[in-house]
């Protein structure tokens, strides 16, 4: 259980970080972005047919969330079945607020999934003030005009942060990779760096819409 | 000093428990944590009272016996067991929340004294080493390199005592069995049984209805022989590679 919690939580951090780079072709211009976009539906073509290779991706993509969701709700009943008469006090040593809101965390980023996909891949709703027509890259820069649309990303980017911080460390003691007081440092640095550069790279294309740097036209 | 202590009274493992409080007067820093409760002990006897019930033998440090929970601590506020936690560690007129391992893995008999049985019983599921009886071999006749020695003997330092399921939020008893995974693994006399051992012991960890180990490293940070982490870091690796061996 443990073992697919780590393996999964693995390809999440890889998507996460591939994700992240294609954001940031929002500040190529609203056809950088497009053709990025296009790109990915094209990729593997004539090969595989258009969107083929976006489709088998996220095909892998939910059976990791199913096992990650499924592994997490297991271990945490298990957890709570482990100790069913709580300490009356108990004080923290190590933990920290990035351990312990691993389970709570994660239930915070699937509500934001579900309305992060909604938004912007199912029923690519326009909450912005400009109009979107068929541009991905257009309805990103309408939408985060809207300033409590940038708020909930840049919670569920520090929930995200938190996650992979902890995560990160923990999928790598999981594997069984740190096994020296060296690669326990290189494993908590990872972590660390990480957790940042994702939280920041994923924060950058928010902000400067919101802030008008990157503009629609 | 003068404290008031907080104590968990159960009269039986069926029964309901709950914090009674005590007053205590005149205890000496010098008192080890153990002393002071026999002292609360004397006077509830004196009183004809039921004393508390707590768990205790060597009461030099090595046995793991003792073991209770401290206003939320393992062993309470210093790395050490709660035989060797010496009132100096308080402050007069502190109030003390007393409280027994709180583990379903971990059932409380009576008041503070809990049956730690299921650690036995991971260790008969695969903690030893099988050897044939006859006289003990040459010791050098096995050479073991110095640095797993010394792993080795810091794993082997474990006594048992179970504050790391304590301390645990998970309940987990990781760092107990990787302890005994990385000091019988590390030498040679544990190659054989390696694959076979780290297998049976984590199915019975399982069935025993401790937790997972989420990393956080509560346990380590409890442990009165600081055992680290990465022991826990060993038995994932061990538990990978025999389930890809096919164990």
């Amino acid at each position: 259980m443990k073992l697919l919690m780590a393996l999964s939580g693995a390809l999440f951090v890889f998507y996460v970080l591939v994700h992240m780079y294609g954001n940031l072709k929002i500040f190529g211009g609203v056809e950088a972005f497009d053709e990025y976009a296009l790109h990915l539906r094209t990729l593997l073509t004539p090969i595989l047919p258009f969107g083929g290779f976006l489709w088998l991706f996220r095909a892998l993509l939910v059976v990791a969330l199913v096992a990650h969701a499924y592994s997490a709700f297991y271990l945490w009943s298990r957890a709570r079945g482990a100790r069913t008469n709580r300490y009356v006090a108990k004080a923290a040593a190590k933990a920290t607020v990035k351990s312990k809101m691993m389970r709570w965390g994660g239930v915070a980023l699937l509500l934001f999934l579900v309305w992060h996909l909604l938004q912007f891949t199912i029923l690519k709703f326009n909450v912005g003030p400009d109009a979107a027509g068929d541009s991905a890259g257009k309805l990103v820069i309408s939408s985060f005009q809207v300033w409590w649309v940038v708020v909930i990303y840049l919670l569920a980017l520090v929930a995200l942060g938190m996650h992979l911080w902890h995560g990160v460390w923990s999928a790598s003691q999981t594997l069984g990779w740190t096994n020296n007081a060296k690669s326990r440092r290189t494993a908590k640095a990872t972590a660390t760096v990480i957790a940042l550069v994702t939280a920041v790279g994923f924060a950058l294309p928010p902000l400067a819409i919101l802030f008008g740097i990157v503009k629609g036209n | 000093m003068n404290l008031t202590l907080k104590i968990w009274r159960q009269s039986g493992p069926k029964a309901k428990g709950e914090m009674v409080t005590y007053p205590v007067t005149d205890i000496s820093e010098d008192m080890s944590f153990l002393e002071m409760l026999d002292v609360l002990n004397e006077q509830l006897n004196a009183r004809g009272e039921e004393p508390i019930a707590f768990d205790s033998d060597c009461r030099e440090g090595i046995c793991g016996m003792c073991g209770l929970m401290i206003s939320g601590k393992a062993h309470g506020p210093e790395v050490t067991t709660t035989c060797q936690l010496h009132m100096r560690s308080f402050s007069d007129g502190d109030e003390i929340t007393i409280e027994p391992w709180r583990a379903d893995a971990f059932p409380v008999i009576k008041d503070l004294v809990v049956d730690r049985g299921s650690f036995d019983r991971i260790i008969q599921a695969g903690g030893f080493i099988s050897a044939n009886t006859g006289s003990a071999p040459e010791a050098h006749s096995v050479p073991v390199p110095k640095p797993k020695a010394d792993r080795a003997f810091m794993a082997a330092a474990c006594i048992g005592c179970g504050a790391c399921v304590a301390a645990c939020p998970n309940a987990s008893g990781m760092l107990f069995m990787g302890a005994k995974i990385t000091h019988l693994g590390e030498l040679p006399q544990g190659q054989p049984e390696r694959d076979a051992r780290v297998v049976s012991m984590v199915t019975q960890h399982d069935l025993e209805g401790f937790g997972g180990c989420t990393n956080i490293g509560e346990c380590s940070s409890a442990c009165p022989k600081e055992i680290p982490l990465d022991v826990i870091n060993q038995l994932n690796k061990d538990l990978r590679g025999a389930l890809m061996r096919g164990e």
